[in-house]
C-alpha cells in the first residue's frame, strides 16, 4: 500500500477496512439456490419500497426543484467546472481502489490524469487529460473492489437519499468515505471541498438530467421496479468492464415455455 | 437443422414478399452485414439529430427508423414475456402496433437532447447467437457513452432486437415497465393495450 495513505490515522483506516470487508462478506445475503439470475434478488422489497416512497417525496418536494433551480440559474460552464473539480478530487480514491484490485494500469492512468488536471487543468477545473486523449478515468470504487475480491452482490437495497444500491455496493460506499487519501492529507476546511463539490454536482445532475430522472420517477408504471432494473443493469455493466454478453437470446424458447416464432402466423 | 432450414424458408419468403429490394439470402449473419445494418441506423439517426426538427417530427422519424431496422415483433413479444403465450394473435398484433407507437413517443421525444451530438459505430463482434455492434455517443458537454445494438437474422432478416445504453437494455427495461402496466390492469391484456396506446 502506498505511503501517502498512512500519513494520518493509519490504524483507523486499516481497522475500518478490515471490519467492513468482514461485514460485507458475511452480510451480503446469498441468493437461494436456483434463483433465476435474470430476476432481481430483492428479499427486502417491502422496506425498500417504503424508502423509495420517502426518496420520491424528497425529490418531489426538495431535491428536484432545487436541482432544476440550481441548474437553471448557474451557467452551464460553471456547472461543468464544479463537476470536473469534484470528479478530480475523487480520483485519488479511485487510484487506491485500483491498487487494492491489483489494477496497476488503471492506477497509473488515473494518477497521470489527476496530476495533469490538477496542474495544467488548474486544480481540476478543466479536464485537460480528456482533451489530450489520455485514457478514460476508471472511476473505481470500493464496491467494485469487493466484487474483484469475490464478495457476492447481495440483496438489492434502496438507501435513503442515495437511492438504488446492493448490499455490496452500500458497504463499498461506507469504505469509500475513508479510501480517499486527500481526506488525510488536506487540513480542514479544504478536506471538505470535494464532498461539498460532489453534493453540488449531484444537485446539478438532478437539474441537467431532469427529463430522464422525471421519466423514471414520475412517468413509470412502477418507478421502484424501473429504478431497480436500471440500477442493477448499469452496475453490472460497470463491474463487468463494459461487456454485454449477459443477455438471453429472445428468439430462443424460454425454459419450459415455448416461444412461438412471430413469423409463423 | 430442420429448424434452421424452416426458418430460412419462412424468412426468405417473408423478405421476398415484404421487402423485395432488401431481400438478401438470410443464412449466416456476418460481422460486415451486422455492422452495415447499424451503419444505416446510425446514419439515419444522425440525420434526424442534425435536422433540428420539432419534437413531433422527430418522433415520427424515430418511429420510421425503429419500424424499419428493429424487429418490433420480437421486442414487443419479449417485453410481454410469458404473458404473450395467453394472448390471441389479434391481441399480439394490437399490442405490437401500440408498443411501436409507445416506444417512438417515449424515446423520440428525447431526441432533442441529442441535437448537436454524434453517434459513431466503433466495432462489431459475435456474442452467442447474435452480433453486437458497438457505438459511441458523444453529446455536448458530456462524457461519451457506449450504445450496443444487438443484431440477429433469426427473424429471416437482419434486424436489431435490442439497444443497450451503458449496460441498460431497452428490451429488459421495457419488460419491467410493461409488466408493471399489466399488473396495474389486473392482468387484462386488452386493458394493457389501451394503456400502452396512451403511454409514452
Amino acid at each position: 500500500m502506498p505511503n501517502f495513505i498512512s500519513i494520518r490515522r493509519p490504524t483507523l483506516f486499516a481497522t475500518g477496512l478490515a471490519l467492513v470487508v468482514a461485514l460485507a462478506a458475511a452480510g451480503c445475503t446469498p441468493r437461494p439456490a436456483g434463483y433465476p439470475a435474470s430476476e432481481p434478488f430483492d428479499p427486502y422489497e417491502e422496506e425498500n419500497r417504503r424508502t423509495h416512497a420517502f426518496n420520491r417525496a424528497l425529490d418531489k418536494n426538495l431535491v428536484g426543484p432545487a436541482g432544476k433551480g440550481y441548474s437553471g440559474f448557474i451557467p452551464d460552464d460553471v456547472e461543468n467546472m464544479v463537476g470536473r473539480f469534484a470528479f478530480n478530487l475523487s480520483i485519488p480514491g479511485a487510484v487506491v481502489n485500483n491498487i487494492l484490485q491489483g489494477n496497476m494500469k488503471g492506477a497509473t492512468e488515473d494518477t497521470y490524469r489527476f496530476l495533469v488536471n490538477t496542474t495544467i487543468g488548474l486544480g481540476g477545473l478543466f479536464d485537460t487529460a480528456s482533451e489530450l486523449n489520455m485514457p478514460q478515468a476508471t472511476d473505481a470504487d470500493f464496491g467494485q473492489t469487493l466484487h474483484v475480491w469475490g464478495v457476492r452482490e447481495g440483496a438489492y437495497v434502496e438507501l435513503p437519499l442515495l437511492g438504488p444500491s446492493t448490499e455490496r455496493a452500500a458497504a463499498g460506499k461506507i469504505v469509500d468515505l475513508f479510501t480517499n487519501p486527500l481526506t488525510y492529507v488536506l487540513d480542514e476546511p479544504e478536506n471538505y471541498y470535494g464532498t461539498i463539490a460532489t453534493g453540488v454536482t449531484g444537485l446539478s445532475d438532478r437539474g441537467r438530467y431532469a427529463d430522464t430522472i422525471d421519466s423514471i420517477l414520475y412517468d413509470s408504471a412502477d418507478s421502484y421496479a424501473q429504478a431497480r432494473s436500471l440500477y442493477i443493469q448499469n452496475r453490472r455493466f460497470k463491474l463487468g468492464g463494459g461487456s454485454g454478453g449477459a443477455f438471453e437470446d429472445p428468439y430462443d424458447a424460454e425454459p419450459g415455455t415455448p416461444l412461438e416464432d412471430p413469423y409463423d402466423e | 437443422m430442420n429448424d434452421i432450414s424452416r426458418r430460412f424458408l419462412i424468412g426468405a419468403g417473408a423478405a421476398a414478399t415484404l421487402l423485395p429490394a432488401a431481400a438478401t439470402p438470410a443464412f449466416a449473419l456476418t460481422e460486415a452485414r451486422a455492422r452495415g445494418l447499424i451503419d444505416q441506423v446510425v446514419a439515419d439517426i444522425n440525420r434526424v439529430i442534425a435536422s433540428g426538427k420539432s419534437t413531433g417530427a422527430m418522433i415520427r422519424d424515430f418511429e420510421r427508423i425503429f419500424a424499419r431496422y428493429a424487429d418490433v415483433n420480437i421486442i414487443a413479444r419479449s417485453t410481454l414475456g410469458a404473458d404473450s403465450r395467453r394472448a390471441s394473435s389479434g391481441q399480439m398484433r394490437a399490442f405490437t402496433a401500440a408498443f411501436q407507437g409507445y416506444i417512438a413517443r417515449k424515446y423520440g421525444k428525447r431526441f432533442r437532447e441529442f441535437i448537436g451530438g454524434q453517434i459513431t459505430v466503433t466495432g462489431v463482434r459475435q456474442v452467442k447467437s447474435w452480433h453486437e455492434v458497438r457505438s459511441t455517443v458523444k453529446l455536448r458537454g458530456k462524457s461519451p457513452f457506449t450504445v450496443l445494438f444487438l443484431v440477429s437474422d433469426r427473424s429471416g432478416r437482419d434486424l436489431f432486437f435490442d439497444m443497450v445504453i451503458e449496460g441498460v437494455s431497452l428490451r429488459l427495461s421495457e419488460r419491467t415497465e410493461i409488466g408493471a402496466m399489466l399488473d396495474r390492469n389486473g392482468g387484462n391484456i386488452d386493458a394493457l393495450i389501451a394503456d400502452v396506446q396512451r403511454a409514452g
